[in-house]
């Protein structure tokens, strides 16, 4: 009896020690499919890694932005990995904020990562989070209202053939809108594609000395195509219509063209979820002819905050998450159609993902035409394809947003909407000190 | 005559007072109604027949444990209204019963603290929650809530002390009653109705404040707010999990609301008509 208690006790002592050794890491996400999955696959993780205990936080979008920069800026130390965007890497690491990821492991194959994806996740060379999927946007497009109005979608349309493809395939009668695209007001939402659609027609946020350009035709131009067009061939209500209304129309086989997130692709092809999955193709974002196209580059990454007390636990993680083994796990649990794309080279190089994935050549061509560093058609100062990443952005970015979503519901003009627009920005850029 | 009219006042007043209730309990009975559909089904449009099918449940339940959520809901609901009860209720009395010429200036006061935005203060609460390690911890979250409800408790204590007769409370004082014993066996079990209703409504707006306990918790005191959040997505339809989400976080709630609703009223209205 004494003999047995004595085993008993060891064996309790044996599992509290353990336990007490056991590190606990917090990761903060958002819900998407990917990541939801990420976190239905972790026993691959903690099998290899059983001193490592995972625990999750899961949010919408715009509560954890704020949760996230509430704890890192007051160094509240409450995540160990974050789940940010390529709007935020590069400002947190300027201030330090991020710890870089310079223990990934020998196998990890970092030259791997899309460029265009590392550039934007990187200062000074150094990466300052790891992707764990990327996504640019481009037009789907349904291929039956396409034939039916005698056209053929080029792999790389120009503007003026979208709204040559959306005045004819409008059929108001049968439900049928031309077009949808983004006009719920928001930094992400209209003017994460406005602005990148400005890029195509040659407009700019801000010149070299980062004064205001909402006065140059450029973004008159742009501004005044993307109302008359929405006018002429989209949705009733269209001003508040973001990601997830526009993806419901499109499933429900109202728009003849949508363009936006690549990541779109598999919900849009999805015959559980979609009435429209045998007649989707895609190409390329429109173009002007002036040498850029409008469509973003956006990858949602794992960071490590600098206040972290587990670093070499937190960077094990990241490494897992974001690497080649993880790709091909999802792949043997779930197909190779689930495996988080816009991140990996090799992944596009792989047969059986192309085959799974329609869509794949026409995301990575996307991805590859998005440059962060040189966005715009004219100089700028800033990084960023469909923001600017300055701090001031996120304020300001959705002030222009209220008021182009307003001109978009008639609630003002082009032009008062675009003077209010150079006003609000050239206030913002004073306050910030950008100009004088 | 006069009769035939006040019928037809009284039928025209319910069927409006029944067209108000269905109009605000609707949002809340379509979500339930989704919860019950398939993902495809919910972004159909306009549909009041579900198939019925649990499979939204099913996958809200393996995807994050609703019980750990539902569990400190009730600790940070109940614990945090028993908290402002304890603050409360000698408060209320004092400012009944003892008033002083400030005691006006001191409630609106109170309750000017309800209407600044919540964000304001964000980083200050932000800040001493950390330096105190109450950051994602029951205690600090029960504190915080009952600091935020606290206006609205002692309003309402206050209100419904003043209906009671100080003559009571002085005669107990006579019989050689201490203030504690006066609280307690006198003033307490006169108001109950009115400290029972006051305790409902404070768990519900604990339970359903979603500013301050989602931004203070991660894991360990998360409740059902946090819950609901999580199925939140700008990048996805996830209507039908989301409404399940919902629905099963407001169940509880409802149920109590259900079941105490005449408990509820009677205290809302105790002292509205002399």
């Amino acid at each position: 009896m004494k003999l047995r208690t004595l085993i008993l006790g060891l064996c309790s002592a044996s599992a509290l020690a353990f336990a007490a050794h056991a590190e606990s890491i917090t990761i903060a996400t958002v819900n998407n499919g990917d990541m939801v999955r990420m976190q239905k696959l972790t026993d691959d993780f903690t099998k290899a890694n059983p001193d490592i205990q995972l625990n999750w936080v899961t949010l919408e979008e715009n509560v954890l932005r704020e949760r996230v920069t509430t704890d890192i800026a007051t160094k509240g130390g409450q995540y160990d990995v974050m789940t940010i965007g390529t709007y935020e890497v590069p400002i947190w690491a300027k201030q330090s904020w991020l710890l870089p990821l310079d223990k990934l492991g020998d196998d990890y194959d970092a030259k791997d990562i899309i460029p265009a994806i590392a550039g934007g996740l990187s200062v000074d060379g150094k990466l300052y989070a790891a992707p764990f999927y990327g996504e640019s946007s481009f037009v789907m497009y349904r291929k039956d209202l396409m034939e039916k109005a005698g056209l053929k979608m080029p792999d790389a349309p120009t503007w003026d053939f979208i709204k040559q493809a959306a005045d004819k395939m409008t059929d108001r009668a049968n439900g049928v809108n031309g077009v949808c695209l983004r006009g719920k007001a928001g930094w992400g939402e209209n003017m994460a594609f406005l602005t990148a659609m400005s890029n195509s027609f040659g407009a700019r946020w801000f010149d070299e000395n980062w004064k205001p350009q909402f006065d140059q035709p450029e973004w008159k131009n742009t501004l005044q195509f993307y109302v008359d067009l929405m006018k002429a061939d989209g949705p009733e209500g269209a001003s508040s219509n973001g990601f997830n209304e526009n993806l419901a129309l499109f499933q429900q086989g109202k728009c003849g063209m949508w363009i936006d997130a690549t990541v779109a692709a598999s919900f849009v092809s999805d015959p559980k979820n979609s009435t429209v999955a045998d007649k989707v193709g895609y190409a390329l974002a429109p173009d002007n002819g002036l040498g850029k196209r409008g469509n973003w580059l956006w990858a949602w990454s794992l960071a490590i905050p600098a206040g972290t007390k587990k670093a070499d636990a937190a960077e094990k993680f990241v490494s897992w998450a974001t690497s080649k083994h993880y790709a091909e796990l999802v792949a043997s649990k779930e197909g190779w159609a689930n495996v988080p794309p816009g991140t990996r080279s090799s992944l596009y190089a792989n047969a059986e993902y192309q085959k799974a994935a329609p869509f794949a050549k026409m995301t990575l061509d996307s991805i590859n035409a998005a440059d962060p560093t040189h966005p715009t058609v004219k100089p700028v100062p800033y990084v960023g394809v469909q923001f600017v990443a300055i701090p001031e952005f996120q304020g300001l970015g959705t002030t222009v947003g209220q008021l182009f979503s307003a001109a978009l519901a008639g609630q003002s003009s082009v032009d008062d909407a675009l003077k209010q627009a150079q006003d609000a920005a050239t206030a913002a850029m004073t306050e910030g000190g950008y100009i004088k | 005559m006069a009769r035939s009219v006040t019928t037809q006042h009284k039928t025209i007043a319910t069927v409006a007072a029944w067209i108000v209730a269905l109009l605000i309990f609707f949002p809340i009975l379509y979500t339930i109604i989704t919860s019950f559909k398939s993902e495809q089904e919910a972004i159909q449009g306009f549909n009041l027949i579900p198939s019925g099918t649990f499979e939204s449940y099913a996958e809200v339940q393996a995807q994050s444990g609703y019980f750990k959520f539902f569990l400190n809901s009730v600790i940070l609901s109940v614990g945090s209204t028993i908290l402002a009860l304890l603050v409360a209720i000698p408060a209320a009395w004092s400012m009944a019963f003892s008033p002083t010429k400030r005691t006006k200036d001191i409630l609106m006061w109170m309750l000017s603290t309800k209407m600044m935005p919540a964000v304001a203060v964000l980083f200050p609460i932000y800040l001493i929650f950390r330096n105190l390690g109450l950051l994602d911890s029951r205690i600090g979250l029960m504190v915080m809530l009952m600091l935020i409800n606290l206006p609205i408790v002692v309003w309402m204590l206050y209100t419904y002390f003043r209906e009671i007769p100080g003559e009571i409370l002085e005669a107990a004082r006579m019989d050689g009653a201490s203030l504690w014993n006066e609280i307690i066996y006198v003033l307490t079990p006169m108001a109950v109705p009115g400290i029972a209703s006051t305790m409902l409504l404070n768990i519900i707006l604990a339970w359903n404040e979603a500013f301050w306990t989602i931004r203070l918790t991660t894991t360990d005191a998360a409740p059902l707010t946090a819950f609901i959040s999580s199925f939140s997505s700008p990048q996805g339809l996830f209507w039908a999990k989301l409404s399940a989400a919902s629905t099963l976080a407001i169940a509880p709630i409802l149920i109590m609301g259900w079941f105490s609703q005449k408990q509820l009223v009677r205290g809302l209205t105790f002292g509205a008509v002399k």
